[in-house]
C-alpha cells in the first residue's frame, strides 16, 4: 500500500485540491438550505476525523479499530466541561486536544507492545473498554442518556456560524496534518510503515514514532469529537461505539489513503449515503458492509485512488503521444 | 461470604469459560492454519443462535438436533464466505489490512440479515426439560445444563487435540500451519484444507451460539461482544495456541465470574484489566514461547 506523496513543496496539483475543496465548503451553506449546512459540518467533522485516522493509517501503517474512543472522548470534554459549567467553549475545544493525546498516551504504549492485526484488535478493544465506562459511568457522564443542551457561547449558536467557525478549524488542521506529513518526521513515518523492521536498523526509535502517529491521531480525532459536541448540542455513547471506528477506517480505504484529500473525500460520500440510506431504511449496515466488500474485493487502491490511477495514466498517455509527434 | 456462593460462581465462570473457548479455539485454529484474522468470527456465534432459535422454538425440532443444525449451518457459511470471499485475497500485498475490513464488512451484512430475517426483540430458547433442574455432587449443586455444556466444551477440546495430533487430516493442518507450499508441492490439498479448517471454526462458533442460546437471551450484535471476549482470551493465551485458547478462557470466565461478585457494574473492566497485564508483562501470551511475536 503506498501512502501520500511527500514532498515539502506543494505542486500545482495540490493547490488546485486546496482550493476546490475551501471553495466548495465555503459556497455550500450559501444555496440556501437548512438541511446543506447540517451536512457539510457532518462532512468536515467527519472528514477531520478521517484525515486524522489517516494519520495512523495511510501514513504510518497502522490499522486502528478504535478510534471512535477518541473521538468520543473529544466530544465528552466538550459536553462534560460546558454543561457542568467548568469552562466556556473556548477552552473546552482545545482542551479536548489535551485529553485525546492524553489517553493516546494511556492505551498507546499498550497497543503497539503487539503488531499487525494483535495492533488493530487492541486497539478495538481497549476503545470498547472506554466505551464501556462512559456508558456505565451514569453518575458522571449520564450513561446512555448521554448529554443534551450543552450551552454554547452566543457567538456560535447560529449554525451557520458555527459551520464557518467548523470549515476554520478543519482546515487549519488539514494544514498542520500536511506539514507533519511532509515534514522529516512524517517521513519517519512513512519508513516505518514500508518497512518498520528497517526502520529500525537505522536508528529509528520505532516505538516512539508509533506512538507519536496515535497520540496526533488521537489528538485529531477528539478535536472532530469536540466540534461535533458544539454543533449537535448533545452527545450519546454510540460516538465511541465500535461501528463509528468502522466508519472512519471505511470513508479513508473509500477515498484512498494513498491520496492527502482522500479520507474527506471518502467522508463525503459516506455522509451523504447514510443519510440517504437512512431515509428510507432501518438498514444501513448492510449498505456500509456490502460497499466495504465491494472495495476491498474490486478496488483495493481506494475508489476515489482508482479513478485517480485511470486519469493519470490517460493523462500521461496523451503527454507521451505529444512528444512523440514532435519531430 | 459462604463457600456455596464461591462454588456457584466458579461453576458459572467455568460454563461461560467453555463457550468463550468455543469460539476462540475457532478464531485461533483459524489464525494458525489459515493465517487469517476472523474478525467476523462472533457472527458465526450469533448465526449459530439464531439457527438454534429458529429450529428448536420455531420448528419445534429436538433441542440436540437443532444444535447440531445450528452448528452445521454456521459452519457452511463459514466456508461460503472463505470460498467465494477471503479466497480472493490470499497473498495481496498487505494482506492483514484487507483481511480485518472483508471480515468486518461480514460482520455489518450479517448483523443486518439476522436483523432483517428474525427482527430486533430478544429471542430465548428453552433448555431441554432433563437438563432444566440442579444436579448435586455430594455439597456442590450446579444447573444441569451447566455441567452438560462443561463436559461438551472438555470434550471438544480434548477431540481437536487429538484430530490434529494424531489424524492424517490434523498432519496436513500443521504442514500447511508451517508452509503452505512446501506442503501443497507434497501433495497436500491446500485450498480444500484450508476451505475445511473454516468450515470447522465457524461450527464451533455455531455450536458455542446455539448452546448459549438457553442461557442467554440472543439479540443481534452478541457478535461484536463474543468476537471481543474471545480476542482478549487469546490475546491472554497467545494468538494461534490451541492451549492457550483454553487457558485464557478459563482466565476470562473466572475473572469475570468473581468481578460480578465483588463489583457488579464494572466486571466487564476486570478482562480488559487482565489483558492489560499480559500485555505489559508476557505480550507473546501466556503460553506462546518468548519472541513469538515482534
Amino acid at each position: 500500500m503506498s501512502g501520500p506523496k511527500t514532498g515539502a513543496k506543494y505542486g500545482r496539483d495540490e493547490w488546485a485540491q486546496w482550493g476546490i475543496a475551501l471553495v466548495l465548503f465555503a459556497v455550500v451553506p450559501l444555496l440556501g438550505k437548512k438541511y446543506f449546512v447540517s451536512m457539510g459540518n457532518e462532512i468536515l467533522v467527519m472528514g477531520l476525523f478521517a484525515m486524522g485516522f489517516n494519520l495512523l493509517y495511510g501514513v504510518t501503517g497502522m490499522l486502528s479499530f478504535g478510534q471512535a474512543a477518541y473521538y468520543g472522548v473529544g466530544a465528552y470534554t466538550v459536553g462534560l466541561l460546558l454543561s457542568k459549567g467548568v469552562a466556556p467553549f473556548w477552552v473546552a475545544l482545545p482542551a479536548t486536544m489535551a485529553v485525546g493525546g492524553a489517553l493516546a498516551l494511556v492505551l498507546g504504549p499498550l497497543c503497539i507492545r503487539l503488531s499487525g492485526v494483535y495492533f488493530t484488535m487492541l486497539t478495538l478493544a481497549f476503545a470498547e473498554m472506554v466505551w464501556g465506562i462512559v456508558f456505565k459511568w451514569y453518575d458522571f457522564t449520564g450513561g446512555d442518556n448521554g448529554i443534551q443542551g450543552i450551552p454554547m457561547p452566543e457567538l456560535l449558536q447560529s449554525p451557520l456560524r458555527y459551520y464557518y467557525f467548523t470549515l476554520a478549524v478543519v482546515f487549519v488542521s488539514f494544514w498542520l496534518i500536511r506539514r507533519i506529513v511532509a515534514s522529516p518526521f512524517g517521513a519517519v513515518l512513512q519508513s516505518i510503515r514500508e518497512n518498520p523492521e528497517r526502520t529500525g536498523f537505522i536508528g529509528v526509535k520505532v516505538r516512539r514514532y508509533q506512538l507519536a502517529a496515535m497520540v496526533l491521531s488521537g489528538v485529531f480525532a477528539a478535536l472532530a469529537g469536540g466540534l461535533f459536541a458544539g454543533y449537535q448540542h448533545s452527545i450519546h455513547p454510540d460516538m465511541l461505539h465500535w461501528t463509528k471506528s468502522g466508519e472512519v477506517i471505511l470513508m479513508s480505504i473509500l477515498g484512498g489513503v494513498s491520496s492527502f484529500f482522500g479520507p474527506l473525500m471518502g467522508a463525503a460520500v459516506i455522509v451523504f449515503i447514510e443519510d440517504m440510506i437512512g431515509k428510507y431504511t432501518e438498514f444501513w449496515e448492510i449498505w456500509i458492509g456490502g460497499i466495504m466488500l465491494a472495495i476491498v474485493i474490486f478496488f483495493p487502491r481506494g475508489v476515489i485512488g482508482t479513478f485517480d490511477t485511470w486519469i493519470t495514466r490517460w493523462r500521461d498517455h496523451g503527454k507521451h503521444a505529444g512528444t512523440a509527434a514532435r519531430p | 461470604m459462604d463457600g456455596s456462593l464461591l462454588v456457584a460462581q466458579l461453576i458459572s465462570g467455568l460454563t461461560s469459560a467453555m463457550t468463550l473457548f468455543l469460539v476462540a479455539s475457532g478464531l485461533t485454529l483459524i489464525f494458525g492454519v489459515v493465517n487469517v484474522f476472523n474478525f467476523a468470527h462472533g457472527s458465526f456465534y450469533l448465526l449459530g443462535a439464531y439457527f438454534a432459535y429458529q429450529v428448536v422454538a420455531v420448528s419445534g425440532v429436538n433441542f440436540w438436533a437443532g444444535v447440531l443444525l445450528a452448528a452445521l449451518g454456521a459452519g457452511a457459511a463459514g466456508m461460503l464466505m472463505e470460498y467465494f470471499f477471503l479466497r480472493r485475497i490470499y497473498g495481496r500485498a498487505g494482506e492483514a489490512g484487507f483481511q480485518i475490513l472483508l471480515t468486518y464488512s461480514f460482520i455489518l451484512i450479517i448483523d443486518d440479515v439476522v436483523k432483517m430475517i428474525w427482527g430486533t426483540d430478544y429471542k430465548s430458547i428453552s433448555k431441554p426439560e432433563i437438563l432444566s433442574g440442579p444436579f448435586s455432587f455430594g455439597e456442590v449443586t450446579m444447573p444441569r445444563y451447566d455441567l452438560v455444556v462443561i463436559v461438551i466444551g472438555l470434550a471438544v477440546a480434548f477431540g481437536m487435540w487429538a484430530a490434529i495430533k494424531k489424524t492424517r487430516f490434523g498432519r496436513n493442518l500443521r504442514a500447511i500451519s508451517s508452509n503452505r507450499e512446501m506442503a501443497s508441492s507434497l501433495g497436500v490439498n491446500v485450498p480444500l484444507t484450508l476451505s475445511l479448517v473454516f468450515g470447522l471454526a465457524t461450527a464451533l462458533g455455531g455450536l458455542s451460539g446455539a448452546l448459549s442460546a438457553p442461557v442467554r437471551t440472543v439479540t443481534p450484535g452478541a457478535g461484536i461482544e463474543v468476537i471481543i471476549g474471545s480476542l482478549i482470551v487469546v490475546v491472554i493465551g497467545g494468538l494461534g495456541n490451541f492451549w492457550g485458547a483454553l487457558v485464557g478462557a478459563l482466565v476470562i470466565g473466572e475473572v469475570t465470574a468473581f468481578g460480578i461478585l465483588f463489583l457488579p457494574q464494572w466486571a466487564i473492566l476486570f478482562s480488559y484489566a487482565v489483558m492489560a497485564l499480559v500485555l505489559i508483562f508476557r505480550p507473546e501470551g501466556l503460553l506462546m514461547k518468548r519472541g513469538a511475536v515482534g
